[in-house]
């Protein structure tokens, strides 16, 4: 007689059988926020990858009849209160301001500009991998300007979106490098240990020590002025690197000189484990979660100090956007008063940033899932 | 005791030492020197410079010796006569140019300082005491947002409010009729007014920060087993809180007083700029603008050593809350 066994519904948790991946994403997934925060990145990485088909226009264009202009707002029920089942925007006319004589665009609630999903508009190249015209949303008559525009009157939306790529990407960049960096200094100083452990040691202290901003801010501004904007970028990135990898090293090395001593590795050693396998095969395993940790806490921090570097004027330059690029348009409380939209970017900073913040949280209890 | 403040003591003097190389690195980091840029400079508007000129320029200057000599008479003149070099750029001595301005940045950071720790002690006893309430969620919300917003942002943010609804006069340290106007009180509370965005922008991811380790740390004392055994005994609960608990997680916030300050003075360059204070930010900045190299690497100088002044006063701080560290 042949037992009939009943495989359990995958549906049941079963801790004593789960990998240790199964169990970080299980604790990790009890935090709200962090699965949040997770969705909110997703969604940042999309606008990442498919700017130029969300952003309606080309970065660089300008809108001659709408300079400095307001957010177009988009509208399902006109004036009169009836429903419209394509959105719109009502038509900007312009006028002549009577007292400066300035020509201002005005609304003008008669007409009405129809905002399509999936209309040809500029070509892009994306990716060079092929061209094509095809944008989320735009209108075929009129202009639709989510957040408005800048003075030279270029679209603040379509900027964002491509700011947003570029931002990301400083962020991703700097990481790597100080991730890299920092798991070769913190490796060596953990593995051999004295005299190097202790200059490691000392050397992050005083970098630690060291108020970053100023320093970063010297650094970007030593670099030659006749440098392109891509040149700076990678010199942004690199600087940014350089000075962020302490507190990786760190991790790396006091999980190594604890490690040392765990029965497992002492075990492996001597079962004739080979020095290369019993890194990567035994200890690295049990200290990735950390290290992975670090890197998505030490993304805020990246992108945080390239907004201000880039703010400042002393980081990124155009062409090449990013968040901090397109808010140091609003480096002065005037213009601010004046275009408060020009503030939208730094919406996009926080909310990153705080989505950053929160999947690190979670990632922090997830990353032991043996504690209690 | 005295010896272990002497270690201290040569371990600063240490960490001055290469902060002073770090600077001199800054000074020296872009190309060209400065004959070289003023001769072009004036080469553009028509003037004729021959290569004897630019020699006798740089000898001048003292910028033709080798770097090490050139290094070492920078760092004899800081020590020896607190002399810093000459900012091209203002034409005066270095010295002069930040005097003017660094009481004003020490001020602001002290402030910073003492506005970080009176809001975030109480709210991260309070969050600990009563873990989970409602009051709880709504810091640590506030405090995941202070963390994760750019000072900037929020500088410009208070500064159009403070405008639109105050009526205040954005940025600077005065409104206009005081700005020449001799001390008074009114004088005095007008710069309060002034002054409490900038302490506020400074302070709040400070803030936030600290609020997380306070609570943190209370939390890990609040279920140990002391505090069982004072609450059996029948101590006041306010007594109890404050007599114990609280004492013990003082300790490691006194400890890292150092990082604060440095987290501070950090942040506080690009507070000055945005509102225009009269402190050492704009001057900063401005230097790094133009490349007048030997007054930004002065103040990133001055930024460090400020920093590894406060570490000091930490470490000193920490003996005294807690008798038990033997500085070691």
């Amino acid at each position: 007689m042949v037992a009939s066994v009943q495989p359990l519904p995958s549906r049941i948790k079963r801790p004593d059988v789960a990998s240790q991946w199964q169990l970080m994403w299980w604790r990790f997934r009890r935090h709200h926020m962090a699965v949040l925060g997770m969705a909110m990145l997703a969604a940042f990485a999309f606008v990442a990858i498919f700017a130029e088909f969300l952003a309606p226009y080309d970065p660089a264009k300008r809108n001659p009849r709408y300079l400095a202009g307001a957010p177009t707002p988009v509208h399902f029920f006109d004036s009169q209160g009836s429903f419209h089942a394509t959105p719109f925007v009502y038509a900007r006319t312009a006028k002549r301001d009577p007292v400066t004589l300035r020509q201002v665009p005005a609304v003008d609630e008669g007409r009405q500009w129809p905002v399509r999903f999936f209309v040809r508009g500029d070509t892009y190249s994306f990716f060079g991998l092929f061209e094509s015209d095809l944008h989320l949303f735009g209108t075929s008559d009129g202009f639709v300007h989510l957040f408005g525009t800048d003075h030279l009157g270029r679209d603040m939306f379509s900027r964002t979106m491509y700011a947003t790529r570029v931002s990301l990407s400083v962020a991703l960049v700097g990481v790597t490098v100080s991730f890299i960096l920092g798991a070769i200094i913190g490796g060596v100083a953990g593995y051999f240990g004295g005299a190097i452990d202790m200059f490691v040691m000392r050397l992050i202290e005083f970098i630690r020590s060291v108020p970053t901003l100023p320093l970063w801010l010297a650094l970007t501004a030593a670099l030659p002025r006749d440098w392109t904007s891509l040149q700076i970028y990678v010199a942004v990135t690199t600087i940014l690197g350089l000075l962020g990898w302490t507190h990786l090293a760190r991790t790396v090395r006091s999980k190594l000189l604890a490690l040392r001593e765990e029965d497992f590795v002492i075990a492996a050693k001597l079962a004739g484990c080979t020095d290369a396998r019993l890194i990567g095969r035994h200890l690295l395993p049990s200290f990735l979660s950390y290290l992975i940790v670090d890197l998505t806490i030490s993304f805020p921090e990246v992108l945080l100090a390239e907004t201000a570097l880039s703010f400042l004027g002393l980081g990124l330059r155009e062409p090449i956007e990013s968040w901090g690029v397109l808010l140091y348009a609003a480096q002065n409380i005037r213009s601010i008063a004046h275009m408060p939209w020009l503030l939208i970017p730094g919406l996009f900073v926080i909310v990153s940033a705080l989505a950053f913040n929160f999947v690190g949280d979670g990632m922090r209890d997830a990353a032991d899932p043996y504690a209690k | 005791m005295i010896r272990a403040l002497l270690q201290r003591l040569l371990y600063m003097v240490l960490t001055l030492w290469l902060v002073s190389i770090v600077a001199y690195v800054v000074i020296q980091l872009p190309p060209g020197d400065y004959a070289e840029a003023y001769v072009t400079g004036k080469q553009q508007s028509g003037a004729a410079f021959s290569e004897d000129e630019v020699q006798n320029m740089r000898r001048m200057l003292g910028i033709d010796r080798p770097w090490y000599e050139q290094y070492l008479s920078w760092l004899g003149g800081i020590v020896l006569r607190g002399d810093f070099g000459y900012s091209f750029e203002w034409r005066r001595p270095v010295t002069e140019v930040i005097g003017e301005r660094l009481p004003l940045t020490l001020m602001l950071a002290f402030l910073t300082l003492a506005f970080m720790y009176a809001v975030s002690l109480p709210i991260g006893i309070y969050s600990a005491v009563r873990q989970y309430s409602m009051t709880d969620h709504v810091f640590s919300l506030v405090g995941y947002i202070g963390l994760a917003t750019p000072n900037f942002l929020l500088a410009l943010a208070l500064m159009y409010m403070a405008q639109q609804y105050f009526g205040q006069s954005a940025g600077g340290l005065f409104s206009p009729e005081f700005v020449e106007a001799p001390w008074s009180w009114a004088r005095f509370w007008d710069l309060l007014a002034h002054l409490w965005i900038p302490v506020v922008v400074l302070g709040t991811a400070g803030t936030a920060n600290l609020i997380r380790s306070m609570r943190a740390l209370m939390l890990d004392e609040l279920g140990k087993m002391y505090v069982v055994a004072a609450r059996a005994s029948g101590l006041s609960p306010m007594r109890l809180l404050l007599k114990y608990p609280v004492r013990m997680a003082l300790n490691p916030i006194v400890a890292t007083l150092g990082w604060r300050l440095t987290f501070v003075i950090s942040g506080a360059p690009i507070i000055g700029v945005v509102m225009a204070l009269p402190d050492t930010g704009p001057l900063f900045l401005h230097a790094l603008l133009n490349q007048d190299m030997q007054l930004a690497g002065a103040m990133v100088f001055i930024y460090c050593g400020l920093t590894i002044l406060g570490t000091f006063v930490s470490d000193l701080l920490l003996v005294l809350v807690d008798p038990r560290v033997k500085m070691a």
